[in-house]
């Protein structure tokens, strides 16, 4: 019972180490002080949709990104390997306990879909679900809403749409009644489990066979079941005949939620164990080694033994990294160095809000082994490796580039430690160990 | 004293209560309540918590919807900010309950222990009557407890009287003491018997001293003032044992919780120092397995089970934040086969699934659980919580036992032949 790797968060990047190193054979621990953030996310797989312009290529541009930013997370993790996690979670998707439910698309592009707003978003892998909305080949799309929905506005969306466009793709807006007895307002979650009831999704089909017309597409807000979202959908696009497609909605996420369960599902499948409300609070150690993790629980603090560490906690968002009101920043679980703080005289924030801040860019220095360092460029634990949005040098949100750091950074870490425990023989050298901050 | 943490002294209470600054308004809490999945009753704990509190001032509230949160604490468990939901919820139930008054009911079937005692000696009459349908009605029309919630028997006996006399022959000094909680002493005397041969089978002394309720029933209720004066006095009868270097082993996943965490962050009792070194010292007696294993001082002399099994961890076990260690024993155990539910809670809560304006929700909130058992069809459900047990045997039809029958089974302790089916009451 004692795990071999400890992780340390249950979002995108930690479970993705979780249960790439449980399906590998190894004991793993997944510890998270909640339910992780997936749920939060919109259940794409943004890998890059900005990098000055909009991206088309992500994966060539993050190999540019990574020449041009040598302290960026995509540079210590290239392209190669976004692109073979991006491979994994589409098969582990495909494999997983909502098959035939899968993610479509393909790290060398990115599609267009439409945002709650009508804004265009960047997305290289998305739910199956999602698909049929992709601007770059959508003519006509009738973005449908449910009366009383809150944070869905089809009208907004369409007139957005249209404009970012140009006027190439035509959107039409109309509402219909929820689904019966969905009194009182209809929310998200509420709407999508209705739908998980036999007989409501043919019986919506039907009233949205009437709305649409002969040559549009048929965009809803993602609610199209959490337990059976391909049945769903199909039933729709059979009894409409039209194809039909899910708008990711405002937190909280259906999509995000499928992600999280279905990786969650993976990990127990494996003989992985995820333990929440367990808040980690430091490490025991000597030298250059971890030797377990502490932990707050309930009546106290108990500690776990363990090889290896993968820090996932993600940044000042989640938690994982904190700031005080002298602009102290650090690392809330492990202690460990935050890199890129500016110093007092420097810029933190810029005056415009979609602006860079060189704040945000504040985080963990790792190399490319993704083992952390400490002020001075050196390692710090030779057993600790640090994923996703704790890693310092990224702006995800205006790179569009969080899932796919998450990601990436998730399933090279248990490569990493797979490589070390000599499971498996890696066809490409082992990562340089030069400091890279 | 005001009950609901709004005073001024009360430290803890504000810290709580201040936690909801860290709400993002994520709405995670929302996905995961399984009481407004059930019933548009209850708005969901970010609306009845982090923002309905902005607004509870010492003045009587409007919003009584709050009522209808069941407890489960599934909310703080999933909360990615530390926000204390449930923590915040329950002070205003029970400010609420003290605004609005505690129905007679309420009173009544909290006080498990005197239950107990006025029940024990009158076993065969009172469960007689206890699964008599008319004076099931009656007490639903008189006292509002549903007529078809599930009640438990009485035993007849109590373990305390058995542990009186039970004499271990372990020479060892690796001394624990053993909570057994309500259920146990009065309705499942034969669970807490199992608990202790599991501890002597591995080497330990079992110290019982008097205990006595730890109070949760009363603080789900709003009781606050009662349900303190309970779990102060059992953390003075546990006291000397922790100041004596024994660690604590419980049966009951609730009330462990209570005397870990409960008791101090929603009843404020922060200042007790018994409480707090009792708080520190209990461990479930699964993790406590565990974590023998986990030390190589576990005894892994188990036989093949034959049976296949549903595990339901309940909501409080949950809120250890100490995973499911059930299912890590059960894994040292060949041939027993396991099917880990995932749905989150049984509807029960401890005694709001008796209560008759929430029993039908209790049983909607139930649902996904018992749909999900009933597709294993197993033996027997696993569940490490009485009232869960009560509620899973009841509403899916599937006998509910407690780890620690299984493991006892496993250790060869029972007195069953080898081979004959596992069933829920031996």
């Amino acid at each position: 019972m004692k795990p071999e790797v400890v992780v340390v968060g249950s979002g995108m990047s930690g479970l993705a180490a979780g249960v790439a190193l449980a399906e590998a054979g190894v004991g793993v621990l997944v510890l998270a002080k909640g339910a992780g953030s997936l749920q939060l996310a919109p259940g794409t797989i943004d890998l890059l949709g900005y990098a000055g312009e909009r991206v088309t290529d992500p994966l060539s541009a993050i190999a540019k990104l990574a020449d041009r930013d040598p302290r960026h997370p995509y540079a210590l993790l290239g392209a190669e390997a976004v692109a073979d996690a991006a491979r994994w979670l589409s098969s582990r998707v495909a494999e997983g306990p909502l098959a035939p439910y899968r993610y479509v698309g393909s790290p060398e592009q990115n599609m267009l879909l439409p945002t709650a707003l009508g804004v265009l978003r960047p997305s290289a892998l998305v739910p199956e679900t999602m698909a049929a909305a992709d601007l770059r080949h959508a003519d006509r799309i009738v973005v449908v809403g449910f009366r009383g929905m809150k944070d869905f506005y089809p009208s907004l969306i369409a007139e957005n749409l249209m404009r970012a466009t140009g006027g190439a793709v035509s959107v039409r807006a109309t509402q219909i009644d929820p689904p019966s007895g969905l009194d009182g307002e209809p929310g998200t979650f509420r709407l999508a489990r209705s739908l998980d009831r036999p007989g409501e999704a043919a019986a919506l089909a039907a009233r949205l066979a009437a709305v649409v017309q002969d040559d549009e597409v048929l965009a809803l807000p993602a609610v199209l079941s959490i337990g059976d979202p391909h049945g769903v959908w199909e039933t729709l696009q059979r009894v409409i005949g039209r194809p039909v497609c899910e708008i990711p909605t405002l937190p909280p996420s259906v999509p995000g939620l499928r992600l999280f369960d279905t990786l969650r599902a993976l990990l127990r499948r494996a003989g992985g164990r995820l333990v929440t409300g367990s808040h980690v609070v430091g490490t025991k150690g000597s030298g250059d080694r971890v030797e377990a993790v502490r932990v707050h629980v309930s009546g106290g603090e108990r500690s776990y033994p363990t090889r290896w560490v993968v820090l996932a906690t993600g940044g000042v968002a989640s938690g994982g990294l904190t700031l005080d009101p002298d602009w102290r920043m650090w690392e809330t679980a492990l202690g460990l160095d935050v890199a890129g703080v500016p110093a007092p005289e420097e810029l933190r924030f810029s005056s415009r809000y979609l602006d860079p801040h060189p704040l945000s860019r504040a985080g963990i220095a790792a190399d490319r082994d993704l083992r952390p360092l400490d002020a001075d460029g050196a390692r710090r634990w030779e057993n600790v490796l640090v994923v996703g949005a704790a890693l310092a040098g990224a702006e995800p949100w205006r790179e569009k580039s969080g899932e796919g750091i998450a990601l990436a950074s998730g399933h090279r870490a248990a490569q990493l430690i797979l490589n070390a425990e000599r499971r498996v023989q890696e066809t490409v050298p082992e990562g340089v160990a030069e400091p890279i901050a | 004293m005001s009950v609901a943490g709004h005073d001024h002294d009360d430290v803890l209470g504000d810290l709580m209560r201040g936690s909801l600054d860290h709400c993002v308004k994520c709405t995670i809490c929302e996905q995961y309540c399984p009481v407004s999945a059930a019933t548009p009753l209850f708005p969901g704990p970010k609306y009845a918590g982090p923002q309905s509190e902005r607004f509870r001032t010492d003045e009587e509230s409007v919003d009584r919807s709050v009522d209808y949160c069941s407890g489960c604490g599934i909310c703080t468990q999933v909360c990615p900010q530390g926000v204390h939901i449930a923590e915040i919820n329950s002070r205003a139930r029970a400010k609420l309950k003290h605004d609005t008054g505690i129905p007679l009911r309420d009173r009544i079937i909290t006080r498990s222990e005197i239950l107990g005692k006025l029940g024990t000696p009158v076993a065969p009459l009172a469960n007689a009557s206890l699964r008599n349908r008319p004076l099931r009605v009656l007490g639903e029309r008189a006292l509002g407890i549903h007529r078809d919630a599930p009640v438990p028997a009485f035993a007849g006996r109590t373990f305390r009287s058995w542990a009186k006399h039970h004499v271990a022959a372990v020479p060892t000094s690796d001394r624990v003491v053993f909570f057994y909680g309500c259920g146990t002493d009065y309705y499942e005397p034969r669970l807490g018997e199992m608990a202790v041969e599991i501890l002597e089978h591995n080497g330990f002394a079992v110290d019982t001293p008097k205990q006595g309720c730890c109070g949760l029933p009363l603080q789900s209720s709003g009781l606050f003032e009662d349900a303190r004066r309970y779990v102060r006095r059992l953390a003075h009868n546990l006291a000397p044992a922790v100041r004596g270097g024994a660690t604590i082993v419980a049966v009951s996943t609730s009330c462990s919780l209570m005397l870990k965490r409960e008791a101090i962050e929603i009843l404020g009792l922060e200042d007790d120092a018994e409480l707090r070194l009792v708080s520190g010292r209990v461990r479930d007696i699964c993790e406590f397995l565990v974590d023998l294993h986990d030390e190589g001082r576990l005894r892994t002399d188990f036989r093949p089970v034959d049976a296949r099994v549903a595990y339901h961890a309940p909501c409080q076990q949950q809120g250890h934040g100490i995973g499911k260690p059930a299912l890590d024993l059960f894994a040292l155990i060949e041939r027993l086969h396991v099917d880990e539910m995932d749905a989150r809670c049984c509807g029960i809560a401890g005694t709001y699934g008796l209560k008759r304006e929430k029993y039908e929700i209790a049983m909607a909130v139930g649902e996904p659980l018992f749909k999900q058992i009933r597709a294993v069809s197993p033996g027997l459900v696993v569940c490490d919580s009485e009232t869960c047990r009560w509620q899973i045997e009841k509403a899916s039809g599937v006998p509910s036992v407690h780890p620690v029958e299984i493991l006892h089974r496993a250790y060869g302790l029972s007195n069953v032949p080898d081979g004959s089916a596992i069933n829920g009451n031996s």
